[in-house]
């Protein structure tokens, strides 16, 4: 059970308090009419499934009631940082990249994050962008 | 003001009003006031409950003037007025429980109105919708502690802290008042639920009921 | 005495207070104090159970959780039975009832001993697999034969008479394990100010300190143990709690700890003050800090024959010696590979019984233990082990070999020593089970000769765990770890506290690396040597199995069950890499571990659940006329949590009207006369600002810019996929303020939608939500006879110009004040009613004051439903999935196209699939058979001959039989089914038989909405 800091209650609570929504910093096309079945599809249909840094909507919904974004690894499930709605995330698989060789952080190309992969994991890694 | 809809929904003779927890208490099983039970349990019913929504620089005056009460600005925390009576909690950024003696909400809601002009807010009456239920005695620390996961000892839980947190499978508004008095802020629908509940958690303590 | 096994003096026992207690049906007595297993090693109770897989007696092997063997089906009474009790962890008390979990009919002569002695031909390692796997119908016959043969407890028949709770804790520092680390590292952490708790899974705080030979401060261990934890009891910042097991280790520091509270006392927890308290406690704490002091288990060595009762660990005999004052055996062998044993052969010595020899595999043994044993005239051989136990129902002899560890084979020199007990000792495993509940990997470490927890995020885990085994060793690396907990979490550790206390450093010697003794026959041929001793697998097991090709340790595991179930590997995993790496001619580390799964030791269902049994299983949600449903006799239906009065059956000469007869009653009344429906479920909400209006017309598909204030409209809600998601009516209370309400089911998910769409992709209107579901309580009046009876209740103005279909009016009801809205879900005259919820009953009951001479009659959700669906109004969730979009349903009047701004699901219903004509579309049914109900949820073929699998073409989404049509009748979505009016279609069913239905509009009743707008 995570132990979730709500930006907006300023502290930690239980995980049972909240609830995901799912990928975070989605953007709905500014001109929905005027977009193709494909940018529509996109926006509609298609997720990031990385391993590793994934920034995530969640809602305080037993509290404040309010949206706000998590940064969290999906392979360990630590919470890097919580913030804002409105707010960019201080830490992404590209600033983690930028100290690779302290935490053993790979950024792979073609969206693919591999952050804190182990090296025995970078066939699989390897096989999955393939 | 025609913009929005003023309504006093609460009419002056109160005969056959029932509060949520009337059913709970006529059904039973109500446990006899002891003095000697570890939890003593009351409801404190018919109060009046407005939900307070806007942007606390333009709410904050008005309700100092109003109400006498500066608005908490602290996440998760509660004032009062020198009698006890009236409360403010935060319950989010944008929104705000104001609690006071039942009777006085409509003429409330009409002064806030008044005060606060053209600025954007809302301000909704919710005193049919919810209750509060307090808890006192040596062992409501203990009965808290089997219904939510909310750290309620004293270091992080002190008197003037109110949340809105998991109890037992439902939520409340959980807050402190003052010393030895937890009130619980319940849903009208989930009040029975949340009665049995807490007789269930705090029966080995022993159990009061005062009416 | 009976109690053969008995010193005459020691251990913690208490020697006045004897008890009696049956295994198997026979009576024994013990101490208070003893476990179970230490007053069943003190009656000479050699065996405790039978094997899994081969059958074969087992004795007790140990002393602590990692118990393979005595595993026993605990309780006196049917309702109080549990299954898979150690017998080592059940403190005795007087009456308790134990029988073995294994062994049919009985353990001491048992049939399937039989099939064991055939050996491992008969279930060897991937038995299940490859003799079930094909046949897979025939698992359900081998099952209930393996099953109950093999026995894995069994559930009481009865209800739990028993109480459990869950206790939510929070902590600075939470400390896992009272030995000495543990005690050390709380000590530290109390003085700090801390928040502390300290939880052992043992009767008593103090782990191996309870049993140890050492001195501290001067102190025998136990007594040191009894003044530190008399110390931190008085703290108020520190919680204690012994017989009380950490079994899960879960994400961001959030551990269970499982509380026996009465399980040393009875087999049903006797009420206090007439109270009842709770048997076991679920502690579910958040620890900002973890100190895992867990300890270690001490390895057996896998030798043949190393399941006959009087194998033991060796560490175990010498707990059961000095704490429980049973010395399980008369003449010992002791088969090492390392110091600290050799303190078993002192205890045994001390006892005034014979140590046969100490056999120890390295060449050499001049450690201060091994000198101190050489010194009372003890037999040490060196370069040997045990190779082998003889005898069956108990140890008769030790076969023991001089053995080459590198070439793993044996030298020769082979000798048998008559003993009646064999203690090993081949290390400690650290016992890192919760740390691997974290997902993070365990560390191979040589020195240590095992694996010790990887680096978990505000965890340090200290002492034994660790890999830290000298006592002085552990009390400083426990001191150390503390200070360091306390300085990542802001505590500044108190450097005035007392000193750590004072331990002789003793000399040691390294230890060898031994696990699987070499026989003189090869593993396949020699007696068998067990690894896991729970599940029977053999190290001759895991060779098959690496030479059938499964070289992963988890492959390994699953083919020979290895470290499965309840045991978890505690004993048997390390040996079983061992084997694994041997045969695969790889490093330990290499291999790699399996991880442990929660939980640590087995947790009854009745702690899991808690409070949350019973009618507190689940919040029932009651509205404000409750009370009055249940005196008038209502069955209930459940909508959620909400009970919502199903119908009102009435007793007509003594009997009970059907459902299916009420039903009837209900809906002629409301078509001829007038019914009452109790709507408070409904969801509402208040929309307040200047934005209101302009923020329903995103959410909704129609249009919101011209309803004035005293009007209602009806309105869909989709998804952005276009599909739709909830329907409801919305009010205009005045330019600025609006009522939405919601499905009842879709309450609270329609009011986080808003504030999703408000918060995050449109901030900048100026709008506000607020839940007013609880608040207002609603009462349909409907029927023919609506308005007369609101004349005589309510001064609002009901004539039809005045108060039309889709208005609303303020005014008072029966005195109190009310909002009323001329909305109908029934296709009759209707007002629905809204007071704050308090004053709901006084008009309620006023209504059937006054309904009385109209014909008032009550009604439930199952009228509602027919009235409903006959008039062919939806309910989203029950008509749509999630897949339907407002065409769908034939509702493109609902649906502004036109309005300017992208409104949430324009854009998919523009695509070319939404366009598609031969989309499920939504229709009524009429049977063929007019006494047919279809059952809902049946699929729809347009040809009943084609051959299985048939194409389904639609569902019934809806279906009722109607007293107003006098004939059953759905709704259903069906392919392209508007264009199919008067077209036949079938509904095959499970038993064979095929219903007709004529595919028709959904509207059954008053198609132009005559009724509803008188
Ligand atoms: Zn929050």
């Amino acid at each position: 059970m995570f132990h979730i800091y709500c930006p907006y209650c300023e502290e930690y609570r239980e995980e049972e308090e909240f609830h995901p929504r799912g990928q975070a910093h989605l953007q709905r096309p500014a001109d929905p009419e005027n977009c193709s079945d494909e940018q529509w599809g996109d926006y509609l249909f298609f997720r990031d499934n990385p391993r590793g840094i994934h920034h995530e909507l969640w809602v305080h919904s037993v509290g404040c009631r309010k949206f706000f974004n998590i940064t969290r690894h999906t392979a360990n499930y630590e919470i890097l940082e919580t913030y804002k709605m409105g707010e960019r995330p201080s830490i992404t698989a590209e600033t983690l990249a930028a100290d690779e060789r302290q935490s053993g952080v790979q950024t792979a190309s073609g969206g693919w994050q591999t952050v804190g992969a182990r090296p025995e994991d970078e066939a699989l890694n390897t096989e999955a962008r393939a | 003001m025609s913009e929005i809809r003023e309504f006093d929904c609460r009419p002056n003779d109160q005969t056959g009003a029932e509060s949520p927890l009337a059913w709970s208490l006529q059904r039973g099983p109500v446990p006899d006031a002891d003095t000697q039970a570890g939890v003593t349990l009351r409801e404190s019913a018919f109060m009046g409950h407005l939900i307070l929504r806007g942007g606390a620089i333009v709410l904050d005056e008005a309700v100092r003037e109003v109400l006498g009460i500066n608005l908490p600005a602290r996440p998760n925390t509660l004032t009062l007025d020198s009698t006890g009576e009236r409360s403010i909690q935060w319950l989010s950024p944008d929104e705000w429980l104001i609690v006071v003696p039942g009777g006085e909400e409509f003429a409330l809601e009409k002064a806030l109105r008044h005060a606060l002009g053209q600025a954007h807010f809302s301000l909704v009456n919710v005193s049919g919708g919810q209750t509060v239920i307090t808890l006192s005695g040596p062992k409501a620390r203990e009965t808290l502690k089997k219904s939510t996961p909310y750290d309620v000892h004293p270091s992080a839980f002190p008197v003037g802290k109110g949340v809105t947190t998991i109890f037992a499978k439902t939520s409340v508004t959980l807050r402190q008042p003052k010393a030895d008095c937890w009130e619980l802020i319940v849903r009208r629908s989930f009040a029975d639920y949340l009665y049995r509940w807490l007789l269930d958690a705090a029966a080995e303590f022993g159990v009061s009921v005062e009416r | 005495m009976t109690q053969i096994h008995r010193s005459s003096r020691g251990g913690r026992i208490d020697r006045s207070r004897e008890l009696s207690f049956t295994f198997n049906g026979k009576r024994y007595t013990g101490y208070a104090g003893d476990t179970l297993a230490s007053a069943l090693l003190a009656n000479g109770v050699d065996i405790v159970n039978r094997s899994f897989k081969y059958s074969r007696p087992r004795g007790i092997v140990a002393a602590g959780p990692e118990e393979p063997n005595a595993v026993v089906q605990l309780g006196a009474s049917e309702a109080a039975q549990v299954p898979n009790v150690r017998a080592t962890q059940q403190a005795l008390y007087e009456g308790l009832v134990a029988r073995s979990t294994n062994g049919w009919p009985n353990v001491q002569r048992d049939m399937m001993g039989m099939i064991g002695k055939l050996g491992g031909s008969f279930m060897p390692p991937g038995f299940y697999y490859k003799t079930f796997m094909a046949p897979a119908s025939m698992w359900m016959t081998y099952e209930k034969y393996i099953r109950k043969s093999a026995g894995l407890g069994r559930s009481p028949l009865e209800s739990d008479p028993d109480i459990y709770d869950h206790l939510n804790q929070h902590c600075d520092v939470l400390v896992i394990g009272g030995g000495a680390a543990g005690l050390a590292a709380a000590r530290i952490a109390a003085d700090s100010g801390a928040r502390v708790m300290l939880c052992d899974e043992q009767e008593e705080l103090g782990g191996s300190l309870l049993d140890s030979r050492e001195a501290l401060d001067g102190l025998p261990a136990p007594e040191w143990v009894s003044q530190v934890v008399t110390e931190l009891s008085a703290r108020e910042n520190v919680e204690l709690l012994p017989r009380t097991t950490a079994n899960g280790y879960h994400d961001h520091n959030f551990v269970t700890l499982h509380e026996r509270r009465t399980e040393h006392l009875w087999d049903t927890a006797p009420a206090v003050n007439r109270r009842p308290q709770a048997r076991s406690r679920l502690h579910r704490v958040r620890a900002r800090h973890v100190i895992l002091a867990t300890g270690t288990h001490e390895r057996p060595l896998v030798y043949g024959n190393n399941d006959v009762p009087g194998n033991m660990v060796a560490g175990a005999v010498s707990t059961y010696i000095r704490r429980f004052g049973v010395v399980p055996g008369h003449k010992l062998v002791l088969s090492v590979s390392n110091d600290y044993a050799y303190r078993t052969a002192l205890d045994w010595h001390e006892s005034g019984r014979e140590v046969v020899a100490i056999v120890d595999a390295r060449a050499t043994s001049r450690g201060e233990l091994a000198e101190q044993a050489r010194a009372l005239g003890i037999r040490i051989i060196n370069q040997s082990a045990v190779i082998e136990a003889k005898g069956s129902d108990r140890v008769t002899a030790a076969r023991i070999a001089r053995i080459d560890l590198d070439a793993f084979c044996v030298l020769g020199h082979e000798k048998t020593l008559s003993c009646d007990t064999i203690a090993s000792s081949g290390g400690y495993s650290p016992v890192i089970h919760l740390s691997s509940h974290t997902g993070t990997r365990p560390v191979w470490r040589d020195d240590v000769l095992g694996f010790v927890p990887g680096d978990v995020k505000g965890m340090t885990s200290v002492g034994g765990v660790h890999g830290v085994f000298a006592l002085k060793a552990v009390l400083e690396h426990a001191a150390e770890g503390a200070r360091r907990a306390l300085d990542a979490i802001g505590f500044e550790s108190d450097s005035s506290a007392p000193k750590l206390p004072d331990v002789a450093e003793r000399r040691e010697e390294p230890a060898c690396a031994l696990f699987q003794v070499p026989h003189v026959k090869s593993a396949m041929r020699a007696p068998k040597q067990f690894v896991d001793l729970q599940n029977d697998v053999t190290a001759a097991g895991i060779e098959l199995a690496t030479r059938e090709g499964f070289e992963s340790i988890e492959h390994v595991k699953r083919y020979t069950a290895l470290g499965f179930g309840t045991d978890q590997g505690k004993l048997g995993n390390i040996n079983g890499m061992a084997v694994a790496a041997r045969c695969l001619k790889r490093s330990i580390p290499e291999v790699g571990t399996t991880v442990f799964r929660p939980n640590y030791t087995p947790v009854t269902f009745g702690a899991i659940v808690g409070r949350h049994c019973r009618d507190l299983f689940d919040p029932e949600r009651y509205t404000a006329l409750h009370a009055w449903h249940v005196e008038h006799g209502a069955e209930f239906e459940d909508v959620g949590q909400w009970k919502r009065p199903w119908y009102f059956p009435r007793t007509v000469n003594g009997k009970k009207e059907t459902m299916h007869e009420a039903v009837s009653r209900e809906s002629l009344a409301v078509r001829e006369k007038v019914g009452i429906l109790d709507a408070s479920t409904l969801g509402k909400i208040d929309i307040q600002g200047p934005d209101a209006r302009e923020f329903l017309g995103r959410v909704y598909t129609n249009k919101w810019a011209k309803l004035a204030p005293g009007r209602v409209r009806y309105g869909l809600m989709c998804k952005d996929d276009g599909m739709l998601m909830d329907d409801g009516t919305t009010s205009c209370l005045a330019e600025n303020h609006f009522l939405m309400t919601t499905t009842t089911g879709g309450a609270a998910g329609v009011m986080e939608w808003l504030e999703l769409w408000h918060q995050t992709e449109w901030p900048e209107l100026e709008v506000y939500f607020t839940s007013v579901t609880d608040h207002w309580a609603t009462m349909t009046v409907t029927g023919p006879e609506a308005r007369k009876l609101m004349s005589e209740v309510t001064d609002i103005d009901l004539s039809p110009d005045q108060f039309k279909f889709m208005d609303w009016r303020e005014g008072n009801v029966a005195g109190i004040p009310a909002r009323v809205f001329r909305i109908s879900f029934t296709g009759e005259l209707a007002y629905e009613i809204n007071v704050q919820a308090n004053y709901a009953m006084p008009v309620w009951k006023t209504l059937f004051e006054k309904g009385e001479k109209y014909g008032l009659t009550p009604y439930g959700t199952e009228t509602m439903h027919v009235l409903r669906a006959e008039k062919g109004l939806i309910i989203a969730g029950q008509d749509t999935d999630g897949s339907v979009t407002p065409e769908d349903l034939g509702m493109q009047w609902a649906v502004g196209y036109d309005k300017p701004f992208a409104w949430i699901g324009k854009r998919a219903l523009t695509r070319p699939d939404t366009a598609r004509t031969d989309r499920k579309q939504f229709v009524g049914l009429k049977p063929r058979d007019p006494e047919v109900v279809l059952e809902e949820g049946a699929q729809i073929v347009f040809d009943p001959e084609q051959s299985i699998p048939m194409t389904m073409v639609g569902h019934v989404t809806s279906s009722y039989y109607s007293p107003n049509l006098g004939h059953g009748f759905a709704l259903a979505v069906i392919k392209g089914g508007r264009d199919r009016l008067g077209q036949t279609v079938y509904l095959p069913m499970k038993d064979g038989v095929v219903h007709e239905a004529e595919i028709v509009s959904p509207v059954f009743i008053d198609p132009k909405g005559e009724r509803q707008n008188v």
